[in-house]
């Protein structure tokens, strides 16, 4: 990229400033096939336009093309899509899309491992996209919900069928969403907000 | 439903090894994980400060003749602070180098970076309130 119009670089708009008092920031990560609706539940509850950040792999790496013999490795650019909610004067959340292959997640420093927490957006006609994602996140001991994104040719299942097939433990939470409506996609991030605090009360009893 | 079945997991006592360096034999190039692109590397021996994506950078000056225009640029976007997240988006710089140029930046104290509140084992009550209060007002 050529720096040297730097004063041209697309910065954030003014009012998207975060105050000089912003201390620390939260990580919430929402996981899911792709086509699920990951950026737009981010953008429908972002306080900014939702931003891309990068990540450069070979493509030797991906395992789906095999560059056996050759010289020159081509290079692979793997996207995240994330939005920013301001908390307080002093907190900001942060909300990250990302892809629910498990070989993308380590390309990210600590993108689990830091998180609060994570959604599972899931589809009903492709549920069995998101087994793995969920298995990974209970083997880290990242807590989840489940989110069910209504899609309108989608077909419904009572939340207990679903609980049935996904195998998920009774404490977690299952939730029907339209991540297209802000108020449903903050309903979904309050529902991970308040199964977090259950688990953090039950911490502190033991 | 026809129920395609998962079978649930259990944590796992001790977090995965890192990948392992790739050892390629001899003439060969194969390594089983993808590995990151250092394009803009000051230094890439691995001193690299341990930063977040939502670490929060903040210039402490304005661009010294010296900088970079790389250097200059992330100087002049985080005047006010900006996650390194957001860092990488505006300069779309992939993640690992905006890393690379960031460390630099610290080193040479023209930037502060706050860091990011992780979770714990026992995750913070007053965290999670306030992150509950501040998405209600949403």
């Amino acid at each position: 990229m050529d720096f040297n119009g730097s004063d041209t670089i697309p910065g954030p708009r003014t009012e998207d400033h975060l105050p000089h008092t912003a201390q620390a920031a939260v990580k919430i990560v929402i996981v899911g096939g792709f086509g699920v609706g990951k950026t737009t539940m981010v953008g429908s509850v972002s306080d900014i336009r939702p931003l891309t950040t990068e990540e450069t792999m070979t493509q030797a790496g991906i395992g789906v093309d095999d560059n056996y013999g050759s010289e020159t490795k081509t290079a692979t650019t793997v996207a995240m899509d994330f939005g920013r909610i301001s908390i307080t004067d002093k907190l900001v959340l942060y909300l990250f899309g990302t892809p629910g292959q498990e070989r993308f997640w380590f390309l990210w420093n600590g993108l689990f491992e830091g998180a609060l927490g994570a959604v599972v957006l899931v589809d009903t006609r492709r549920l069995e996209v998101s087994f793995d994602v969920m298995g990974r996140l209970e083997e880290r001991g990242v807590p989840f919900v489940v989110a069910v994104n209504s899609f309108p040719d989608a077909p419904r299942y009572p939340t207990e069928e679903l609980r049935t097939a996904l195998d998920l433990a009774p404490e977690i939470p299952i939730l029907d969403c339209d991540v297209r409506r802000r108020a449903s996609s903050k309903e979904v991030l309050m529902t991970l907000m308040r199964f977090l605090h259950s688990i953090a009360l039950s911490g502190a009893l033991t | 439903m026809t129920p395609p079945r998962r079978k649930r997991r259990q944590p796992q006592p001790l977090p995965p090894p890192p990948p392992p360096p790739p050892k390629p034999a001899e003439g060969e190039e194969n390594p089983r994980y993808p590995e990151r692109l250092y394009t803009i590397a000051g230094s890439a021996d691995g001193g690299r400060a341990e930063l977040d994506l939502v670490t929060l950078i903040v210039a402490r000056s304005a661009p010294p003749p010296s900088a970079s225009p790389e250097e200059a640029a992330v100087l002049r976007l985080c005047t006010a602070p900006l996650s390194v997240a957001e860092l990488s988006a505006y300069l779309n710089l992939p993640f690992s180098a905006m890393t690379v140029l960031i460390t630099e930046l610290i080193t040479t104290e023209l930037v502060q970076a706050r860091a990011p509140i992780v979770r714990k084992a026992l995750p913070d009550r007053s965290l999670l309130e306030a992150v509950m209060h501040g998405l209600q007002r949403l």
